[in-house]
C-alpha cells in the first residue's frame, strides 16, 4: 500500500470523501439533530470524540484482535465510548443531552464509525487512525452545520438563539420538519459533485428506452 | 501472526479481557459523573415545577431558577387528610430534602392500593407541596403528581391558583411515553390548553370533575372549563393523564388539604 500522507487522511475525508456526501452513510442522524445549530455542533462534538477514540483504539490492539469476533470487538469498543460520552453530555450539558435524548446512543449505530474502525484502523496505525477519525468526524460535522444553519435560520429566524434575519422574514416551518434536511443534503451533494465532477457516481446500468405497444 | 489471533485460546483471552477493560470504563465514567447528573436533575426538576407555577418560562438560568425557588414553601402533606407534618415526623432534615418517590416503595412510610386509577401501586403517605404566598394568603400550589401512560410512569408538576381550583399550568418532566404521540404531554402548546381549566365543580369539592376528552374543546362544548383537548393518537396516555390528576386530586390525594386552603386554614 502506498504510504497515506497526514494530510490527505485529515482533508480527504472532508471534501473529497466526504461520509455524508459521497458515501451517504450517517443521515438518519443527519435529518434529526439539524434542526437546531447548538444541538448539532453537540453531536458533532460527541461524532468526532466517538470516531477518534475508537479508531485508536481499535488500531491499537488491531494485531492481537482474532477476525472471527473482530466485528463485535469494534462494537465493543464504539458502545462503551458512546455510553461515556452520554454520561459527559448528561452531566455538563444537561439540556442539550435531553434534546439529543435517543440520537447520541443511536450513534453506535452509525455507520461511519464502524466503518473508519473496519476499514482503516484495523490496517493503520494510531496516530494515521486518530487523524482519519477527526477527518470523518469534520467531514460530517461540516454537513450537519451547514444544514442546521440552513434549518435554524430559514426554519426558526435564528441562529444559535439569537434573531438573524430580517423582519419580514416569515419563518418557515417545513426547514425544522425532518424532510428539509433530505432536501438540503440532496442539494449539497448535487453542489459538491458538480465541483468534483468525479464524484459522480457510474451508472449501474442503461435505461431502456420508452417504447408503446399496441394493447392487442 | 494472523494465524496465532484466530486460535480459539485468544479469541476467549481478547473477548474477556476487552469486556473487563471496557466495563471498567463505563462504570468509572458513569459513577465519577453520577453527583454532577443528579445536581442537573434535580435542577432540571426544579425549573419545571417553577414553570408549572408559571413563574419563569422553561430555559431560564439556574440563578434565576435557584432564586425562584426560594420563593416557594414546601410542606409536607399527609394524604388523604391534609394534615401538614414536621419534616423530623419522616425523619428527613428538610420538607425539601425529603424523597417521596423512595418512600412510596418504603414499607413503613406508604401503603398500597387496592383500587389504583393511576397505577402507582403504592402511595406514600406523605408528599410534598409547593406553595407560593403574597403576604399570608396563598396564590399558588404546586403538586408533585405521577402516574402510568401507556408505557411509563409520567412524573409532572400540576399547579393551581390560589382557588385551588383553577389550573395554573402542567409540566410532566419525566417519562418514556411514545415520541411525537404520548411524548406530545410535553408539548408546550398542548400544556397552555390546560390554563385557566377548573377541577372541581363549586360546592362538589370531593369528586374532581375534570376530563380529558376526544374531538377538541371549542366554544358550544358542554361544561368545557373542565375539559381539556386529549392528544391525538395518544389515547392511553390521555387517558392515564386523566385518571392520574383525578387521583391526585381526588379524597385519597391531596384533595382534603385542597380543601383547607379554600378555607384557608393553610
Amino acid at each position: 500500500m502506498a504510504e497515506l500522507k497526514t494530510k490527505d487522511v485529515l482533508f480527504g475525508p472532508i471534501l473529497y470523501n466526504n461520509p455524508i456526501a459521497l458515501q451517504v452513510l450517517g443521515i438518519c442522524s443527519a435529518l434529526a439533530v439539524t434542526s437546531s445549530l447548538k444541538v448539532s455542533l453537540v453531536m458533532c462534538a460527541a461524532v468526532i470524540a466517538v470516531t477518534c477514540a475508537s479508531n485508536v483504539a481499535v488500531s491499537l490492539i488491531r494485531s492481537q484482535i482474532p477476525s472471527s469476533i473482530r466485528i463485535i470487538v469494534q462494537m465493543t469498543i464504539i458502545a462503551s465510548l458512546v455510553i461515556v460520552v452520554d454520561q459527559f453530555l448528561q452531566a455538563f450539558a444537561y439540556q442539550i443531552s435531553k434534546q439529543l435524548s435517543v440520537f447520541v446512543g443511536l450513534i453506535i449505530t452509525n455507520c461511519i464509525i464502524l466503518g473508519r474502525a473496519e476499514g482503516f484502523a484495523m490496517q493503520n496505525g494510531p496516530w494515521l487512525s486518530f487523524v482519519d477519525g477527526l477527518g470523518n468526524g469534520l467531514g460530517y460535522s461540516l454537513i450537519l452545520v451547514v444544514v442546521a444553519i440552513a434549518r435554524e435560520a430559514l426554519g426558526a429566524g435564528t441562529l444559535l438563539g439569537y434573531a438573524v434575519m430580517p423582519e419580514w422574514y416569515v419563518p418557515n416551518g417545513l426547514m425544522l420538519l425532518p424532510p428539509s434536511a433530505f432536501f438540503l443534503i440532496g442539494l449539497f451533494i448535487w453542489a459538491v459533485r458538480t465541483w468534483d465532477p468525479e464524484q459522480v457516481e457510474e451508472e449501474e446500468y442503461e435505461m431502456q428506452p420508452h417504447r408503446v405497444r399496441e394493447a392487442f | 501472526m494472523s494465524q496465532s489471533n484466530d486460535t480459539i485460546r485468544k479469541t476467549l483471552i481478547v473477548a474477556v479481557s476487552l469486556s473487563i477493560v471496557f466495563s471498567v470504563v463505563v462504570s468509572g465514567s458513569a459513577v465519577m459523573l453520577r453527583p454532577l447528573q443528579e445536581k442537573n436533575k434535580a435542577l432540571s426538576t426544579r425549573s419545571n415545577m417553577i414553570a408549572a407555577a408559571g413563574v419563569l418560562s422553561s430555559g431560564a438560568s439556574n440563578e434565576k431558577v435557584s432564586e425562584a425557588f426560594e420563593q416557594f414553601e414546601v410542606l409536607l402533606v399527609e394524604m388523604g387528610t391534609g394534615e401538614i407534618v414536621t419534616p423530623e415526623a419522616v425523619n428527613a432534615k428538610s420538607a425539601e430534602a425529603y424523597d417521596q418517590r423512595a418512600a412510596s416503595r418504603d414499607m413503613e412510610l406508604s401503603r398500597s392500593l387496592e383500587e389504583d386509577p393511576a397505577g402507582i401501586n403504592r402511595l406514600a403517605k406523605y408528599r410534598k407541596v409547593y406553595v407560593l404566598r403574597d403576604g399570608e394568603e396563598v396564590t399558588k400550589i404546586v403538586l408533585p403528581i405521577h402516574g402510568y401512560g401507556l408505557w411509563s410512569t409520567m412524573y409532572g408538576f400540576l399547579a393551581l391558583q390560589g382557588d385551588a381550583n383553577t389550573v395554573e399550568g402542567i409540566r410532566f418532566y419525566e417519562h418514556a411515553e411514545t415520541p411525537g404521540l404520548g411524548g406530545e404531554i410535553e408539548n408546550p402548546e398542548w400544556t397552555a390548553k390546560w390554563k385557566g381549566k377548573k377541577i372541581y365543580e363549586d360546592g362538589e369539592w370531593t369528586d374532581p370533575k375534570f376530563a380529558l376528552v376526544k374531538g377538541g374543546v371549542g366554544e358550544n362544548t358542554d361544561n368545557k372549563e373542565y375539559k381539556v383537548d386529549a392528544l391525538s393518537g395518544a389515547t392511553l396516555t390521555s387517558r392515564g393523564v386523566g385518571s392520574t390528576v383525578n387521583f391526585w386530586l381526588g379524597d385519597r390525594g391531596y384533595g382534603p388539604f385542597l380543601k383547607k386552603v379554600r378555607q384557608g386554614e393553610i
